[in-house]
């Protein structure tokens, strides 16, 4: 596997394995290649006894393992499953109407009266008693804190006993200074769910233009809250935030990636107009730009052709109808469709190829490779042909190809091109020795045998002989080389 | 079950012990039959802590997955949930729990366990949802550091490196320190701790604050560990990207290994028996669990690729003539010794057979001329050859529109190898990348950007070169059959991480000063002192134990390279390798994409 091939005749030589003979069993045991046949032919012999090993369900998943018990235990239930499936279908859908609320968090009703519920009551109760003192390994927190006090707790304390999951009253801090201060003690601490709690709370009792401010000054604590934001969806908070920061670049992003949000085209357009303008650097606005361009261009290609598929007049669509709509596909597959559907349009047309070409800046390289593989899937060979022929200024005609003509043979080959077309390519490959892989490959006889006459090497073309039709035109042809 | 834990330097099995025992406890809380509702994702690292039979004993009668709608009418007292605490989930548990019939008697109880931590948020989000009151306990389990072999220890949380070097959401760091608390707790106090990076540089401070906040976790046990080395993950961008070629490292490449299981496609194994089931093959994935209680696994596992197959041959060998055994076996007693070893035969024989099919799966592969073709282009840009430049074969790829997470990680690869790529060359990849793939991928590559993997070179200084050097990062005489260097895990590069290590332990970081300034953050030494009754007083020959902690993922070829650094004689020095998560470059790259998808509910 290093850089130079490794010797693969000799790398998995050492693993066929021909020593297996079982003088008992039949004959062909003596032939085996490698060691999982051998293994194989051991299991008679020993198989009738597994109870010294794990018990392996066929998937692999040990016996008593969890997930093999959730299957398991699940399925002893296979009636309530099915209920299950049936509510589950109905609870998807009335569950994307549960509502994400994004703003108005009501924290300090969460933190405040917790200790009334039952419940905590309970567990701190079931808990005293047991022996505190475990010193050694301190795994859990100890045991004496779950009781919530509400005494006064400095910001400090309150940050730690956060992180240790605990609850606490954040309403005492009033003061901006106090609320800072509980902050800074949060960051120091790197837990980004305390983090996040504390800057909940400022969010909802400070106003904006105080919370960006000191923000700005606090870089963590700033990365978590817009973290925070694009988690919860708060979109509008999040782009005031970045529009104060100045992060121009990132609040262009920010935006952009809403579009993945809008199902509806039409609407998914309008936004990516917008998103034109955003500050973006240089190199992604004219991206952004191609990003509107093209939907642009695929809704008004999808409307005409749904419309010509549905009359059932184009030839085209009946034959190879579409398997997709072309709405929000890559720009190269958008060529693709447009040289497989829309090859011969004038270039005024918003759907044919060389206008896509033109507008999106397509390099020659791209376009070729693109319009071949859509017209060798047409079996088009004339096109082509077209498409690899240049004139030169004298009216001469050549046959050019940017991507090599060695890919070229690949994709006619791919798409099943017969041998009289594809060995006209394999003829132009530039590389001897590929031109002879490729054409041997593909059974191009007359190419082989003309590079073989070319390179004046006798013993090849002997050697090729036998390759070829006995009788054949070609066997003919290498003779008469031969021969003279 | 936990005999591989075992089996290392350092005994993890009080490190499981400790885990079971804390779920143990959480399931006693919650008096009465119950029934637990998976996070799914959370199933694979519990398998690992404890087995179905240990839930049972504590009266767990049904297991389900976690699923919106309404939950199976289980006649259970209590169900619990057990869950990552994400915003997501709480949607799931929030429709469960509205949907149960007040109706039913008797009337089930709530409880929710949060894996790793208890968040406020999402109580926050099941208060908004008016659901919070119905549970009865709301607790939270710390599976911070999972073990997962003797020599290896994860905390599984995928988004770790996303979080710190995108969010700059330092959680997981918060965890990392506080699972390394439990193992001091465990394991005695960690007199020495090295690191690189500036998220080593938080846990480092993190471990020290904890320690003199908590003066009662001051321990009287005999340290194990000698050092600890806390290496950030972007000091070594290179190494994921490129493709491992260990044998563990393929498997988790091609098929991916998840909680140290995998599944490979069921045609290369047959039924189990011969004759049943006739010719229709099993159609569902093959399940293999895959660690060091494995004999033949825990011998090949660390190997380059093209060292398995005569490893596999000579066991095969090995094993046929134990059973031609039979033959010489006369006497009452050579047979009855001969039958006594059957199941250890029989286990051998197995375990052959799946590797040598898994073997052949990769082989399948790794022959390929794509295979051949993209390591080429890698193992180019990693000896520091044509970086500058457009690549052929990337371009190549990307009109024969192969998957994008290859083309990112080759041209993050090439981007790496060159200190960043000249703004032309990077204009050109990205403009390609979205023209083929899609104009919203401009986010993906942004966030690449902004990680470091992919980014126009500044100044127009390429440090690679040095660092490839002075590190001696390539080799060229690479013997992947016998190594005699931590490079054969890529045949022929040296994982930089790696070297790292192995520099640290001998001769020092001092030797290469200049290098370390040249990779980001800082690098540092901190001591903890220990009570004069617990140090050590070394044996001669006895060596030390260092414990690596990868912030941000580590992948199954630099572990092989490290347990090579540990096998090796007069090495001085063993490992045992901690990680935010094990991954590769292909799971990497999808941890740092974009989700282009609306979320499935």
């Amino acid at each position: 596997m290093s850089r130079v091939r490794a010797d693969e005749e000799e790398y998995w030589h050492s693993s066929k394995f021909r020593a297996f003979t079982f003088d008992d069993e039949d004959d062909e045991l003596s032939q085996l290649k490698e060691s999982k046949r051998a293994v194989n032919s051991l299991r008679d012999i020993v198989d009738d006894d597994d109870d010294d090993l794990e018990r392996v369900s066929w998937s692999g998943e040990p016996v008593g393992s969890i997930s093999w018990s959730i299957k398991e235990t699940a399925s002893g239930s296979t009636s309530s499953l099915d209920g299950r499936d049936s509510s589950l279908q109905k609870g998807s859908s009335s569950y994307a109407a549960l509502p994400k609320q994004a703003s108005s968090y009501s924290l300090s009703s969460l933190f405040k009266g917790r200790n009334k519920l039952p419940s905590f009551q309970s567990l701190s109760d079931a808990l005293t008693d047991t022996g505190v003192k475990n010193y050694a390994p301190e795994l859990r927190r100890p045991r004496a804190e779950y009781k919530d006090y509400s005494s006064d707790w400095s910001p400090k304390d309150t940050v730690r006993r956060m992180q240790r999951g605990k609850v606490c009253s954040l309403e005492r801090f009033r003061s901006l200074q106090d609320k800072l201060v509980l902050l800074d003690e949060a960051v120091a601490g790197h837990d980004g769910n305390v983090i996040t709690a504390v800057l909940i709370f400022l969010k909802r009792t400070l106003r904006r233009e105080i919370l960006f401010r000191e923000l700005e000054v606090r870089q963590v604590a700033l990365c978590h809250l817009i973290h925070f934001l694009r988690e919860m969806g708060e979109q509008k908070f999040l782009l005031d935030l970045l529009r104060f920061l100045d992060r121009t670049e990132e609040l262009a992003l920010s935006q952009y990636r809403e579009h993945l949000n809008i199902q509806d085209v039409e609407k998914r357009r309008e936004f990516l107009k917008g998103c034109i303008g955003l500050p973006f650097s240089a190199e992604d606005t004219s991206h952004i730009q191609d990003h509107y361009t093209l939907l642009e261009r695929q809704i008004i290609i999808e409307a005409n052709d749904r419309h010509l598929e549905m009359a059932g007049q184009s030839e085209l669509f009946r034959k190879y109808p579409r398997k997709a709509s072309i709405l929000n596909m890559p720009l190269v597959t958008t060529l693709f469709y447009s040289c497989f559907y829309h090859y011969t349009e004038a270039e005024g047309m918003f759907s044919s190829p060389t206008n896509l070409k033109k507008t999106f800046k397509i390099p020659d390289k791209q376009y070729v490779l693109t319009a071949l593989a859509a017209r060798a899937k047409l079996r088009a060979w004339g096109d082509v042909d077209a498409l690899l022929t240049t004139k030169n200024w004298l009216g001469y005609t050549k046959k050019k190809a940017p991507i090599g003509f060695h890919r070229v043979v690949e994709i006619l080959q791919r798409n099943s091109a017969p041998v009289q077309v594809l060995q006209e390519y394999v003829r132009l490959v530039e590389d001897v020795e590929t031109r002879l892989n490729l054409a041997t490959k593909y059974k191009c006889h007359d190419v082989v045998i003309e590079t073989y006459r070319d390179l004046k090497d006798r013993i090849q073309l002997t050697a090729y002989k036998c390759k070829v039709e006995r009788g054949s035109a070609e066997e003919e042809k290498i003779n008469s080389i031969l021969n003279n | 079950m936990a005999a591989h834990l075992s089996s290392g330097r350092v005994n993890l099995t009080a490190l499981r012990e400790a885990g079971r025992r804390e779920l143990r406890e959480f399931l006693d809380k919650c008096a009465g039959s119950k029934a637990i509702v998976w996070d799914e994702y959370l199933t694979g690292p519990f398998g690992l802590i404890a087995q179905y039979s240990l839930l049972k004993e504590h009266e767990v009668e049904k297991m389900f997955t976690l699923k919106p709608g309404r939950l199976p009418p289980a006649d259970v007292k209590n169900i619990i949930f057990f869950v990552r605490p994400k915003l997501e989930l709480m949607d799931i548990i929030t429709d469960n729990v509205l949907r149960e019939d007040r109706g039913r008697s008797p009337q089930r109880d709530f409880h929710i366990l949060f894996v790793p931590r208890r968040s406020l948020l999402c109580e926050q989000w099941l208060k908004e949802q008016g659901v919070l009151g119905s549970f009865i306990h709301r607790e939270q389990y710390s599976l911070d550091l999972i073990p997962f072999d003797g020599d290896l220890l994860s905390m599984e949380s995928e988004s770790a490196f996303k979080e710190c070097y995108l969010e700059s959401d330092q959680t997981s760091l918060y965890h990392a320190a506080k699972g390394l608390m439990t193992l001091q707790a465990l394991y005695g106090t960690i007199p020495q701790i090295f690191g690189k990076g500036d998220c080593a540089r938080h846990v480092a401070n993190m471990m020290i604050r904890m320690k003199r906040e908590f003066p009662g976790s001051q321990n009287s046990i005999f340290p194990v560990f000698d050092t600890l080395l806390l290496l950030d993950r972007n000091v070594d961008l290179l190494t994921p990207l490129a493709t491992q070629l260990t044998y563990e490292g393929l498997i988790d490449e091609i098929y991916g290994i998840q909680n140290t299981y995998v599944k490979l496609p069921p045609e290369k194994f047959a039924p189990k028996k011969q004759g049943e089931g006739g010719k229709d093959l099993p159609t569902e994935p093959k399940k293999l669990q895959l660690n060091s209680a494995e004999e033949l696994y825990a011998e090949i596992r660390d190997k380059n690729f093209n060292a398995v197959g005569s490893v596999l041959s000579k066991k095969a060998k090995i094993i046929s003539a134990a059973f031609e055994e039979r033959h010489h076996a006369k006497t009452v007693g050579e047979i009855k010794q001969f039958v006594s070893q059957l199941p250890h035969m029989q286990a051998a024989r197995s375990s052959l057979a799946n590797h040598t099919s898994i073997a052949e799966l990769i082989k399948d592969i790794t022959t390929s001329e794509d295979f051949f073709d993209n390591l080429t282009v890698e193992q180019e840009f990693m000896s520091g050859i044509d970086t500058d430049k457009v690549n052929n074969y990337i371009e190549d790829c990307i009109a024969q529109k192969h998957p994008l997470i290859k083309i990112l990680r080759l041209v993050c690869l090439q981007s790496v190898c060159n200190s960043g790529l000249k703004q032309k060359v990077l204009d050109y990849y990205k403009r390609e990348i979205l023209q083929t793939y899609g104009y919203e991928h401009i986010l993906t590559l942004n966030n690449l950007e902004k990680a470091g993997l992919l980014k126009p070179q500044t100044g127009g200084r390429n440090n690679y070169p040095t660092i490839r050097k002075t590190l001696r990062l390539w080799m060229d005489d690479v013997n992947e059959q016998n190594p005699n260097d931590i490079s054969y895990v890529y045949s022929g590069y040296a994982p930089l991480s790696v070297r790292l290590a192995q520099l640290l332990a001998r001769p020092g970081w001092r030797s290469i000063e200049e290098v370390l300034k040249m990779l980001p953050g800082p690098h540092f030494e901190e001591r903890q002192q220990l009570p004069t009754g617990l140090q050590k007083k070394r044996q001669h020959g006895e060596n030390r134990v260092t414990l690596v902690f990868f912030l941000g993922g580590v992948t199954y070829a630099e572990i092989a390279a490290l347990r090579f650094l540990s096998q090796m004689e007069d090495g001085g020095t063993e490992y045992v390798i901690a990680t935010t998560k094990l991954i590769n470059g292909t799971t990497w790259i999808k941890s740092l994409m974009e989700k282009l998808e609306p979320a499935p509910f």
